[in-house]
């Protein structure tokens, strides 16, 4: 299948947002925004949803939690009891550090973790063509083509009146 | 100094755009290096040189060639762990609590702060190391199945909680630096050629930068912001209850975690000061790290410079009023002891030399700025040689009163740390962008409105 696409690329943030919001409100479908720098309002312009990571985090630090009072409780309290000082083998004040530091340890790396994963971003992967100059200063707003009602003369003519410095026409393979 | 209608100097100035800010902190890692980090760089290692050979020197030959003795059984060795954990901190507050309290100011330095956290728990973690005599065996302090039994840690330890503590902290600085790092890793990227741009499109993980990933990506760091800032807090309590869960007279005190994390963060501050001030001048950022950015620094150093001298006024005032004979001498001999030089230069250095802060004078030069700073840093390593050499060396019997002083190897210790920390710190200076481009880049002055559309359409090379 391919799918066609019409890139414009802008020199100020907002008006990536202008021609965003347009978008949004004639219903043109918005592949994506691409920014060197995250720019604010262009979560709702595109809307996309609050991310879901906290849960991944509440999720992971609690694992931690339980994990790092269980390794503490039975490997000095059940698995070879040891007398330190006299205290109780479930000293549990004791191990509020260690439990701690293993919430915050597991929290941090769920978090790193799923925000790689989620996002699809890992070591060596390839880069998409066209966004060379989007990690400096130009933000680039990719429209999807889905039907004959919207023209490609239509989309240079959306991306030109909000400003943009470039428009790129492209088909896209996609599997 | 240029501002705005509000009244309110810029935070960068100089006019940038973002295509400045890419152009200004990537061009020093394109070009050959100066003549100044080379010279940079032969200092340092030549310190971890020297520092290699005395490490390998003790552990070869065993903890007996250091001056330490049957009284006082930490020395220079702690000394040094506690001041390098100490260090960290600064990285950790500037890029975590800053960034929770939207501190914007933090975006000129977090990057390097962070660098020096990271490079400072490296330091940190590798004394006690040294200090186990068969440092191979380190690995013995983690909880793993052993064929010993299996004998487990000692969980209700302070000094097992130092190795979850540290662990985690150089765990977690290193994930959320390197969360930060791979925007600018991609811009790095964009504009490399040759074998650069291979090195640099693995690290930067195939970053666009759309606005999905954005969304998520700001969410976590605002997460990982929030866990790090109990954790900062939590590390150094950690590595205070190794004394204040003993009952050595001047250690025993619940003062300790505070006083210990605002010790952190007043030297981990002292530090920042010294490399960046350093570092606007080689590296030509002084319109990135402005006197704004330094004045800010200066600030945090007075407060939390006060808040130490009054830590340390109460210590005296709890000896006293604790009515404990052995508390009362430990300070009397602190102050007028053996080891008073040790006291008073820590109290001259950390006390009085912030305060210099208050006149115009002193806080509009760089250079004194600057010899502040150092002052702190000396002045925060003493500070630890005096709580842990001065607590022991007079022991409960006067049968075991010792003296302490530190041999060669041990000085070529110190200077171990130092040497990796400044080599370490160059390498990054040469090879990862130093400020957080991408950061910088949504804190510039922008015009107030976007140009008028017209004015760029002559620009317009549609390809259709």
């Amino acid at each position: 299948m391919t799918r066609h696409l019409h890139i414009g690329y802008f020199d100020d943030e907002r008006r990536l947002l202008g021609a965003a919001r347009e978008c949004r409100d004639r219903g043109i479908p918005v592949v994506d925004a691409i920014s060197p720098f995250p720019v604010h309002g262009i979560d709702e312009a595109l809307g996309i949803r609050p991310s879901r990571l906290p849960w991944v985090t509440l999720v992971g630090g609690t694992a931690g939690a339980v994990l790092g009072l269980l390794l503490q409780y039975w490997t000095a309290g059940v698995n070879w009891p040891l007398n330190v000082g006299g205290k109780p083998l479930d000293s549990f004040p004791a191990f509020v550090p260690v439990a701690f530091e293993l919430t915050i340890l597991f929290a941090g790396l769920s978090t790193a973790g799923a925000l790689l994963l989620r996002s699809r971003i890992w070591p060596g992967r390839g880069v998409r063509r066209g966004f060379e100059t989007t990690t400096d200063g130009t933000h680039a707003l990719v429209l999807e083509e889905r039907d004959a009602s919207f023209e490609s003369r239509e989309f240079r003519e959306l991306f030109l009146r909000h400003g943009a410095t470039r428009s790129v026409e492209r088909a896209e393979v996609i599997a | 100094m240029r501002t705005d209608a509000a009244g309110v100097a810029p935070l960068i100035t100089g006019g940038k755009r973002p295509a400045d800010v890419t152009r200004d902190v990537c061009g020093p890692l394109e070009g050959r290096p100066t003549g100044l980090w080379y010279l940079g760089m032969a200092v340092a290692l030549s310190a971890f040189g020297l520092g290699a050979l005395a490490v390998g020197y003790q552990v070869a030959n065993g903890i007996g060639t250091w001056g330490l003795n049957r009284t006082v059984g930490w020395g220079f060795d702690i000394t040094n762990f506690v001041f390098w954990v100490g260090i960290g901190h600064a990285g950790t507050l500037i890029s975590a609590v800053l960034l929770l309290f939207r501190q914007k100011w933090r975006t000129s330095i977090n990057r390097s702060a962070e660098a020096m956290t990271i490079f400072a728990v490296i330091c940190a973690g590798l004394y006690p190391v040294i200090h186990m005599g068969r440092p191979w065996l380190a690995y013995w302090v983690f909880p793993y199945p052993n064929a010993r039994g299996p004998l487990w840690v000692n969980f209700r330890s302070a000094l097992l909680w130092d190795v979850f503590a540290i662990g985690t902290y150089f765990t977690i600085s290193l994930v959320f630096w390197y969360i930060g790092l791979i925007p600018d890793l991609a811009t790095v990227r964009d504009r490399a050629t040759g074998w650069r741009k291979k090195v640099f499109n693995v690290l930067s993980f195939g970053w666009i930068g759309s606005a999905r990933t954005w969304s998520r990506y700001e969410t976590a760091c605002v997460l990982l912001a929030a866990l790090a800032t109990p954790l900062v807090v939590s590390v150094h309590s950690v590595v205070s209850t190794d004394f204040a869960t003993s009952v050595i007279p001047g250690w025993h005190a619940t003062l300790f975690p505070p006083y210990f994390v605002i010790g952190a963060v007043f030297s981990g501050f002292a530090m920042v000061l010294t490399l960046m001030i350093v570092a606007r001048k080689v590296m030509r950022f002084e319109d990135y790290i402005t006197m704004k950015h330094i004045h800010a620094m200066c600030k945090v150093l007075v407060f939390t410079g006060s808040i130490v001298g009054a830590a340390y006024l109460t210590e005296i005032f709890t000896a006293w009023y604790s009515g404990n004979p052995y508390e009362k001498f430990v300070f009397m001999n602190r102050a007028g002891g053996p080891f008073a030089w040790a006291f008073w230069i820590m109290v001259s250095c950390n006390v009085i030399s912030p305060q210099l802060l208050w006149f115009k004078r002193v806080r509009n030069s760089v250079l004194a700025i600057f010899l502040l700073s150092l002052l702190v840093n000396v002045g925060m390593w003493f500070e630890r040689f005096v709580i842990i050499v001065t607590s022991l060396h007079r022991d409960f019997l006067p049968s075991s009163w010792a003296g302490y002083v530190p041999t060669k190897i041990e000085m070529g210790s110190l200077i171990f740390g130092f040497g990796l920390f400044f080599t370490l710190f160059l390498l990054f200076c040469r090879f990862l962008p130093m400020i957080a481009m991408f950061e910088v880049k949504t804190v510039l002055e922008r015009p107030a409105q976007a140009q008028p559309v017209g004015s760029l359409e002559a620009g317009e090379e549609a390809a259709a």
